[in-house]
């Protein structure tokens, strides 16, 4: 079973590299250096905390949007080309096709987050890149397998998307949201309860993904691997829940 | 698109579906989020930043930043919850809230009304010059918080002369007409209240005879006080 799996993510990150997906990081990492390089020459003071965060923050957001993307269109190209049913076809079980896509888009995760790390470490201490890198990886990590979910949902590119994006900017904003709710000065009317339950309860489901990859470790040195352990902790059950549902869903497809 | 029975799911991957929602709860309520400490209220970032970040909605970014400085706090329903906050750094959240929506009338009513009525008297006395500086930019429409703060400075801090240069700023500056008459007459009854009589004689007389009053009652109710202020002023 382990040779199958290994064998379906093996041409999963075959198609990636032949998509030219590469080159795509590529560019973005030469965008950011020229984006901060230009935003440094700008500031007048703390040019190497502006240059890290906004690259920082642009270097994440751009690893997890072309990740996203690619899940979502390439698997959705193979199901219109219907590569999901001749892989079916063959004696194979669900599970293992789908942890075969699972390890090839990670194993393909790991590509950006490195690549980007090693940029950050030529401006921040060594210890927070690497701090950030396994962060940036855990992170992608879950927004694949989420992405893959919704592939599985919805089987189109935009509601999959549309999905995915939902979800990373809920997962980034939510304890945002949970502390706006909470705040003393607000009214304690019956609606204003219902809210702060429905804002609750996506608190519970969802990651905090906002404490993921944090900025303030490379600005700020803040990093350290005790953060790094919860993180890893947190990464784990959600890939496990995330894998669950995406299993729970592929069994129920009728194909 | 049809779904096959849930018979067809194997026991393996319910149980995995099952154990990983209850990890992930059990993970959340063992690692509550932290509540924002009021002590820990982070520096304001440059304005370039929030309006690039602003996407254009500068008044929907100024109005979730209000929100978000609003929550740092750490004992609900107490006056004295926001004892532990930097000042100074709330000021900056505010003025930069206003510089992102300058019509905007919250922060300043934050200023006085709310961060303005903390215990202590050092920390109002900030607040209240953090309004007086920011009315000057909008006179007519931001007299409000600035008459709140002459009121407070006259009533809470005991400050007659801050609370006159309030009203005098109101009188001289907030003089459109959706301010109302007791804003801009609270400089006289200030005055008088200082045992400036002569200059509240000379500031009411110019109202009276301005023509500015032509409600019968309020003209009344001036030149009782007037005449009050007068018999004051006799003695001396």
């Amino acid at each position: 079973m382990l040779k199958q799996i290994r064998t379906i993510a093996h041409y999963t990150l075959l198609e990636a590299l032949r998509n030219r997906l590469s080159w795509l990081f590529a560019v973005v990492l030469l965008a950011g250096i020229a984006v901060s390089g230009f935003l440094n020459e700008m500031a007048l003071t703390e040019k190497l905390e502006i240059q890290l965060a906004l690259l920082g923050a642009l270097l994440r957001f751009a690893a997890v949007f072309l990740l996203a993307t690619f899940v979502v269109t390439s698997m959705v190209r193979e199901f219109n080309d219907k590569g999901l049913q001749l892989v079916l076809a063959l004696p194979l079980p669900r599970g293992v096709y789908l942890f075969g896509k699972l390890t090839g888009f990670a194993l393909l995760a790991v590509m950006p987050a490195l690549l980007f790390g090693v940029l950050t470490a030529l401006l921040a201490p060594p210890l927070q890149s690497v701090i950030w890198t396994v962060s940036l990886i855990i992170e992608c990590w879950i927004m694949i397998a989420f992405s893959v979910l919704c592939v599985l949902t919805f089987n189109q590119v935009m509601p999959a998307l549309s999905a995915v994006m939902g979800f990373y900017v809920l997962a980034r904003s939510v304890t945002t949201l949970q502390m706006i709710g909470h705040q003393p000065l607000a009214d304690n009317t019956a609606s204003q309860r219902i809210i702060n339950f429905m804002v609750d309860s996506l608190s519970a489901l969802l990651p905090h993904l906002d404490n993921f990859t944090r900025t303030d470790w490379l600005v700020y040195n803040t990093g350290d691997l005790h953060a790094l352990v919860l993180l890893a902790g947190q990464g784990a059950i959600y890939l496990a829940l995330l894998s669950g549902a995406a299993l729970f869903d592929i069994y129920r497809k009728n194909i | 698109m049809p779904v096959r029975p849930l018979s067809t799911v194997p026991k393996p991957v319910l149980l995995l579906l099952m154990l990983g929602l209850c990890a992930q709860l059990l993970w959340h309520f063992s690692h509550p989020p932290e509540r924002p400490d009021a002590a820990n209220l982070p520096p304001t970032p440059s304005l370039p930043a929030l309006q690039v970040l602003s996407l254009g909605e500068p008044i929907a970014l100024s109005k979730l930043l209000l929100l978000y400085v609003q929550s740092f706090d750490d004992q609900p329903g107490l006056q004295a919850a926001y004892h532990q906050l930097d000042f100074k750094r709330v000021q900056n959240w505010l003025a930069l809230s206003l510089q992102l929506d300058p019509l905007g009338r919250y922060p300043l009513y934050l200023a006085s009304h709310v961060y303005g009525e903390t215990g202590d008297p050092v920390k109002r006395r900030q607040m209240y010059d953090f309004v007086y500086r920011q009315f000057f930019a909008d006179p007519n429409r931001r007299w409000e918080a600035l008459a709140n703060a002459a009121i407070m400075a006259r009533h809470r801090l005991d400050d007659l002369p801050l609370a006159e240069q309030y009203a005098q700023a109101l009188r001289e500056r907030a003089t459109g007409a959706i301010v109302p008459d007791w804003a801009k007459q609270m400089d006289i009854f200030m005055l008088a209240d200082l045992q400036e009589y002569d200059q509240a004689l000379a500031l009411l007389d110019g109202l009276l005879h301005s023509g500015q009053i032509t409600d019968a009652a309020k003209l009344r109710f001036l030149q009782e006080r007037r005449a009050e202020i007068a018999g004051w002023a006799q003695p001396h």
